[in-house]
């Protein structure tokens, strides 16, 4: 059928900030969708209000909202829209719920709006557990035995019939939050209990657990006519019992013969079938590893993170096929625009192996509990392609851009027993596959650790032969390394650097052996037909075998470095920059090539470059394609640190860096050159100095006062900064945190509780453009990635924005800064501006900056990378003028699915997202920013309050203007004592009742300011992560609770607010 | 072991031999199935052929005494990047290694098959030797590579007697020029009482049994190379039933008047979709031949494309207007690859069911 003529404007559904469960995957499908959609001729409206996506770009769409993805601002959007269809099966989890919302809402009803692709009925087929069991129980197929219960004494019935272990799964929820394996009735208890408050409709499955089964996923697609195909299928190489994305997953399947895949991919057909989608959907199987029998464990009716990983394992375009299925093509309508000579009604057929590996933020949160089960873990994930699964697994891991001394960590386990060992790998744990290596490498048998981990025996022999080779390398030394033995290591996937650990011998000396060999990589092409057809598409990984598939063409062309997986600290930001870098390069001509690795980006779509190489990012890989591509040079300030930190390495290779100077990255992060720096400009900067020692650190401290900011010169999985104020704390901090020595000093620096604002740049070596000021809600001391952030900035004095830009010009020309930068600065008391930190590099808030200012920053910088000059382009120097419209940047966190970790803001950064509130009103947009975030901000009902003694006095004020919003007022002893002082009306809550009290709902919004940092013992600490565990909201920092309180105030007023399209405010 | 894989042109490639060793000479086929290379390997329209596995990793499942289309290897050799000698799969017997060496099958990995499979794309199939003999000299084999033949492959596959699968149903005359075992399978499976003919059985001997329907097998090499078959088919034409498959198809469209052709480098894997032109709908269907019906020859008003692969256009089912015939290029039955299409054996015996009425 072609495409359903009626269906003339689509609003599509984003699925708002990222969070664990939901990340940059679901701003690939939605991009690929309004692209695919508007090829078709169709006017696209966009809802989403994470800013640092690319479909959120005024080129994405016709018309793009960047507005909180509530019912009531969607609806907003509709009525000003009037559109023919909504699209919400590309937004995630998100996306759908917005549907089934929209739908109950009667809305679409209203005003005849269809829901293009899975009806509202399938969805609920697929999402409802008693529903979904039913549909299955008619087709045959089997779901483990379960039940939904809607109270916890149905669910402890359950318990007492089947026995332990049982799954909880709350329904209508992402990444599988609030859900678990309870082994005991206690455990069980807790999770369900908890379950049950997460689920948007207060349901919960509980079911048998099939523990120890393979998990099998397959991408199903289906159109209008009922045509069928199974885009890919993958296999967990952990058992069930781990969520799929905190697990290691291989495409294709590797240890099913051809009569289980087929089984179930008839079973998969049949479900999409009974299910009625149309579109795309994921369907999780559990097979018994002794038997044919199976289970059906779940199916997502819309894309998901497992088809971003499907497309970019396969090449086939799933969103874009998914979005033209949904205003009614068929698949054997639609072109396969990979070898654009076939149609998109096939299945591919892969010639290589895919490997994806999560990446855990246990680096940053070290007191989180690492222990993975059925509440997935991971901000985000690499994906590598070999020949063999030892090259896919080894490239992976090598994406990950941690650092282990060897390839496979096996250092992390060096002081281990074998009964260590064994002990440690019967918990899926994020590290296990690394003790799992150990215990090879301990003579600890394959089976035994079979029997242990219940991992299939297929993977653990691989990882033996992974082993084993290194013990040959090791033996061999760097004499006995002939070309057999080295081009073996490099076949099974060995960096050089870890043949050079293994030989130890310095890298060096494996680098000369390999030019003499010489040894290197082919290039081959992912081409979705395992080489049967001519394919066009420039998507390329490197391999050790004979053939090159990469053709390099002769033009002038540039790579550009991508950020690799999407982790506190650096998220999709940088991808949105790469991506805006490459369209940059093509306006100017100039071929594009990316080399990045996260599976889940619009980077890593093999039509965003002229050239795609899914590769690690790490020195060897970059150089080897720089070698194959001979580029003009490369950009590394749009990939966060990662690229960054790749600058000086490929300088050193006599690599050009396009851009700010490897030198002058340096003097920017080189603590003593960038203080003389300072001093030389004569720009203030806190004082602080470098201890060697405890006693040292203390003189410091005593020497500036305290507070004082505290990080260790040298990270290693261990504690960074902090916030000190007395010499005790100071003390606690050196001896536990650090491994102090004159290896790894401590900076000690004077903490200036004052207002924190940022800048981002653009300069071409001398005219330095300022797109605009951010001032920061929260003072410093929170880190910047936490912190809500404004533009224009409301409270800085003319002098003050004055000096700012002063000093940001000046740091840009001293830098010879060529392209983006970012400087922090903190005000004191006194209005004084001191210099924090300044990055030679794209920052977090380049997307926002871009979106409200109209200034096309990554553009703009790559043109100037390119050797223009900012006057040329048509901007003039200096600091722009402001919109008109107030941009609120606010963060998002996930900690709900991170148990054991302190919710406080501090100089950490913790959050996973972020979501911007635009309007004229500033208040307005920061009520937008808040309720993007997911803040839920309740308008009555009892506040606890509970703060540390610094914040005592400022409380009063904040509990007076609660209690004038008619509030009711709850406190721990002390804030009690102190607010029942200056004469507040407030309930006592002792410290053993504040559980109770928030688990049986009378607590609406807690206020909580810490004490101590880090200490996971604390009563604040049980308070924030009970209050996050019930889905209660929990501030902890006093400038975020005026800043609740100024939007409380106008929602309070009924206030209703506008919506905006970007083209409203970005000119 | 060292072993060498050399190409008509020349071409060298070099890897590691394993299952038996020696010297084997073939005409070099690829397939892009990521599972079923059991299946594949014993799969007489393979008769004479040497077969390269696009996908790089096989033997992962290791072998086992269920997955076989007949009751040996038919390859003459095998190529992949990586056999797996610590294979996984609760039916696993042994290693795929085991299994040719038992067999006296060669083998050769550690090659670049992506390569050469896109070597075959772009030349078309060509002929080649695999060897563990060494020194290997191309000079010495290149005679050998250019004069080798398929010679009458149906006769070194097909049964040398009529084998009988009792069933209770319909009864199915099944000529075999090469059968997969699932075929059998899948009439079994629908209550049919199967009698397995020989290639060159005449039409008078397979009517005699007074089949309800009759069943043409795949099977290996040339369509026009089957004379005798041919003859048969047109004689049986409009007598039962007939439902054709793969080299059944070709045979019986050659019967029929039409023409075949060679195909650059055949269709061979698990992923080719196919419409089904009365249906309006696509599916997914194995597939396994070299040689395909050409259109153009057929006449249009005795015969009309009932299937059509989406990919280059070719035939992929006829039906005959004028009688209950029916034939596909692709594999209903699977084996290895999707079960999308096995409602096609439906079909058959439905149609064997109505002209049993007709008849009746």
């Amino acid at each position: 059928m072609p495409k359903v003529d009626w269906i003339k404007k689509v609003l599509v559904i984003g699925s708002g900030p990222i969070i664990i469960g939901q990340a940059a995957e679901f701003d690939y499908s939605g991009t690929q969708a309004c692209k695919a959609l508007r090829e078709e001729g169709i006017e696209v409206v966009l809802v989403n209000s994470n800013p640092a996506t690319i479909m959120t770009d005024r080129e994405a769409a016709d018309r793009v909202y960047i507005e909180p993805i509530t019912l009531d601002f969607v609806k907003k959007i509709i009525r000003r829209e009037k559109p023919d269809g909504i699209l919400a099966s590309l937004g995630g989890q998100t996306g759908l719920n917005m549907a089934v919302r929209l739908a109950a809402d009667g809305i679409l009803d209203e005003m005849k709006i269809e829901l293009l692709g899975t009806s509202l009925q399938s969805i609920k087929k697929a999402e409802d557990r008693e529903l979904f069991k039913l549909t299955m129980q008619e087709i045959g197929e089997k779901v483990p035995h379960s039940v939904i219960v809607t109270n916890l004494q149905e669910a402890v019935a359950f318990a007492r019939k089947v026995g332990f272990p049982i799954i909880i799964r709350p329904a209508y929820t992402l990444g599988g939050t609030g859900g678990g394996i309870a082994g005991n009735m206690e455990e069980f208890k807790y999770i369900c209990g908890k379950g049950l408050k997460l689920s948007m409709i207060n349901q919960v499955l509980l079911e048998q657990s099939v523990a120890g089964w393979k998990e099998i996923e397959y991408e199903v697609m289906r159109d209008g006519a009922d045509n069928c195909i199974v885009v890919c299928n993958m296999e967990n190489f952990d058992p069930v019992g781990v969520h799929t994305g905190d697990s290691i997953v291989v495409a294709p399947s590797q240890t099913l013969s051809d009569v289980e895949y087929q089984m179930l991919r008839s079973a998969s057909i049949k479900i999409i079938r009974a299910l009625d989608i149309k579109g795309g959907c994921n369907i999780q199987f559990a097979l018994n590893p002794h038997s044919f029998e199976y289970v059906v464990i779940e199916v997502n009716p819309r894309v998901s993170r497992s088809s971003a990983l499907a497309s970019k394992a396969t090449g086939y375009p799933i969103a874009r096929v998914a979005a033209k299925i949904a205003i009614g093509l068929n698949l054997d309508e639609i072109r396969n625009s990979v070898t654009r000579n076939t149609y998109a009604c096939f299945e591919p057929s892969l010639d290589y192996v895919v490997a994806k590996v999560p990446r855990w933020p246990f680096d940053k949160f070290s007191t989180a509990d690492r222990s993975l089960g059925t509440q997935m873990k991971a901000t985000g994930e690499v994906m590598a392609i070999g020949r063999t699964f030892e090259e896919a697994l080894l490239k992976a891991i090598d994406s990950l851009d941690v650092k282990f001394n060897y390839q496979l960590g096996l250092s992390l386990f060096e002081s281990k027993s074998a009964e260590e060992l064994i002990e440690f790998m019967k918990k899926p744990h994020d590290q296990r596959i690394f003790a799992i290596c150990k215990a090879l490498q301990k003579g600890i048998s394959a089976q035994e650790i079979v029997d242990i981990t219940q991992i299939d025996i297929f993977f653990i022999k691989k990882l033996e032969k992974i082993v084993n080779l290194a013990e040959e390398v090791k033996n061999s030394g760097i004499a006995w390394l002939d070309y057999d033995l080295y081009s073996k290591a490099k076949k099974i996937g060995f960096g050089d650097s870890y043949i050079a650990n293994l030989a130890n011998v310095p890298l060096d000396s494996i680098l000369e052996l390999r030019h003499k060999f010489p040894v290197n990589p082919v290039y081959k092409m992912v081409d979705t037909c395992a080489g049967e057809f001519e394919a066009v598409t420039p998507y390329y990984y490197s391999t050790y075998e004979e053939k090159d598939d990469a053709v390099v063409s002769d033009k002038r062309k540039v790579v550009v470095l991508g950020s690799g997986p999407i982790r506190i600290g650096q998220g999709i930001e940088f991808d949105y920059c790469s991506v805006h870098s490459v369209k940059a390069l093509k306006e100017l001509g100039i071929e594009s090539i990316i080399i990045n690795n996260n599976p889940e980006t619009v980077s890593t779509d093999f039509d965003t470059s002229d050239k795609l190489y899914f590769e690690p990012l790490t020195k060897e890989c970059v150089l080897d394609v720089i070698v194959k591509e001979k580029p003009l040079g490369v950009i590394v300030q749009f990939g966060g640190q990662t690229a960054i930190n790749l600058a000086a390495p490929l300088h050193k290779e006599g690599v050009k860096i396009l851009g700010t100077s490897v030198e002058d990255i340096d003097v920017a992060e080189d603590r003593d050159k960038f203080l003389k720096l300072l001093e030389d400009l004569e720009i203030p900067i806190p004082p602080g100095s470098t201890a060697f020692s405890v006693a040292e650190a203390k003189s410091i401290a005593a020497g500036i006062g305290y507070p004082v900011l505290v990080r260790p010169s040298y990270v290693l999985g261990g504690r960074a900064m902090e916030i000190v104020y007395d010499d005790q704390t100071l003390e606690e901090y050196m001896n536990m945190a650090v491994d102090i020595s004159s290896r790894h000093p401590v900076l000690i620096d004077k903490y200036i509780l004052g207002k924190e604002v940022e800048v981002d740049g653009i300069c071409d070596g001398s005219d330095v453009l300022i797109p605009g000021i951010m001032e920061h809600v929260e003072r410093a001391g929170v880190h910047s990635g936490d912190s809500i952030a404004i533009y224009p900035p409301r409270s800085l004095s003319p002098k003050t924005k004055e000096t700012i830009v002063d000093y940001t010009v000046k740091l840009a020309k001293a830098l010879k800064v060529v392209g983006l930068f970012n400087i922090q600065f903190v005000l004191d008391a006194n209005h004084k501006v001191y210099v924090i930190e300044v990055n030679p590099r794209a920052s977090r808030t380049v997307p926002v900056m871009s979106k409200i200012t109209g200034i096309p920053m990554v553009n703009v910088a790559t043109k100037l990378i390119m050797g223009g000059r900012l006057k040329d382009l048509g901007y003039a120097p200096g600091l722009a003028e402001e919109a008109e419209f107030y941009a609120v940047k606010a963060p998002v966190f996930s900690f709900p699915k991170l148990t054991t970790v302190d919710t406080f803001l501090g100089p950490e950064m913790k959050s996973t997202g972020e979501v911007m509130g635009v309007d004229r009103d500033f208040k307005t947009a920061l009520y937008k920013a808040l309720v993007a975030s997911g803040l839920k901000i309740p308008e009555r009902g009892n506040v606890l309050l509970s703060v540390a003694d610094r914040d005592k006095e400022e409380c009063v004020a904040v509990a007076r203007r609660l209690s004038e919003l008619d509030f009711k007022l709850m406190a721990t002893r002390n804030t009690h004592a102190y607010l029942s002082k200056a004469g507040m009306d407030v309930e006592y809550v002792s410290s053993e009742n504040i559980r109770n009290y928030i688990q049986s709902d009378r607590v609406a919004l807690v206020i909580n300011t810490p004490t101590k940092g880090k200490i996971p013992s604390t009563a604040g600490f049980l308070l924030r992560r009970t209050a996050i565990e019930y889905n209660v909201p929990c501030i902890t920092s006093l400038d975020t609770t005026h800043a609740v309180l100024e939007v409380l105030e106008m929602i309070l007023h009924r206030k209703d607010s506008d919506i905006y399209t970007l083209d409203e405010y970005s000119k | 072991m060292k072993a060498v894989l050399a190409l008509e042109d020349g071409t060298l490639f070099e890897g590691e031999g394993f299952g038996a060793e020696g010297e084997v000479v073939g005409e070099i086929v690829f397939n892009t199935g990521m599972t079923g290379y059991q299946e594949v390997l014993t799969d007489p329209s393979y008769c004479g052929q040497v077969v390269i596995m696009t996908y790089p990793l096989i033997g992962n499942y290791g072998i086992n005494i269920e997955d076989i289309e007949s009751s040996k290897l038919q390859v003459k050799g095998f190529i992949v990047r990586e056999q797996c000698k610590t294979p996984s799969n609760w039916r696993s017997v042994e290693t795929l290694n085991d299994y040719l060496k038992r067999n006296r099958i060669i083998g050769i990995e550690g090659i670049d098959t992506r390569a050469l499979t896109r070597m075959l794309r772009d030349k078309g199939t060509m002929k080649g030797i695999i060897s563990t003999n060494t020194p290997f000299k191309f000079e010495d084999k290149v005679d050998l590579i250019k004069g080798y033949e398929i010679k009458q492959p149906v006769y070194q596959v097909t049964s040398r007697k009529v084998v009988h699968y009792g069933g209770t149903g319909l009864k199915v005359a099944l000529i075999d020029y090469g059968i997969k075992r699932n075929i059998i399978r899948s009439l079994l499976k629908r209550d049919c009482d199967v009698y397995v003919f020989p290639a060159w059985s005449g039409p008078e001997e397979i009517l005699d049994i007074h089949p309800d329907g009759i069943m043409l097998s795949n099977g290996p090499g040339d369509p026009k190379d089957c004379e005798k078959e041919i003859n048969t088919i047109r004689e049986l034409m409009g007598r039962k039933p007939i439902f054709g498959i793969c080299l059944g198809h070709q045979l019986t469209a050659l019967a029929n008047g039409a023409d075949t052709g060679k195909l650059k480098y055949g269709h061979r894997g698990c992923n080719h979709p196919v419409k089904d032109i009365e249906k309006d709908i696509t599916y997914i269907t194995s597939q396994n031949h070299g040689y395909a019906v050409l259109e153009e020859s057929m006449d249009k008003g005795r015969m009309a494309v009932s299937h059509i692969n989406m990919n280059d256009g070719t035939v992929e089912g006829v039906r005959y207007l004028d009688m209950p015939v029916f034939t596909v290029q692709f594999h209903p039955e699977a084996a290895p690859g999707p079960a999308d299409t096995g409602y096609l054996f439906d079909e058959f015996i439905e149609m064997m069911r109505e002209q049993k009425k007709v008849e009746d």
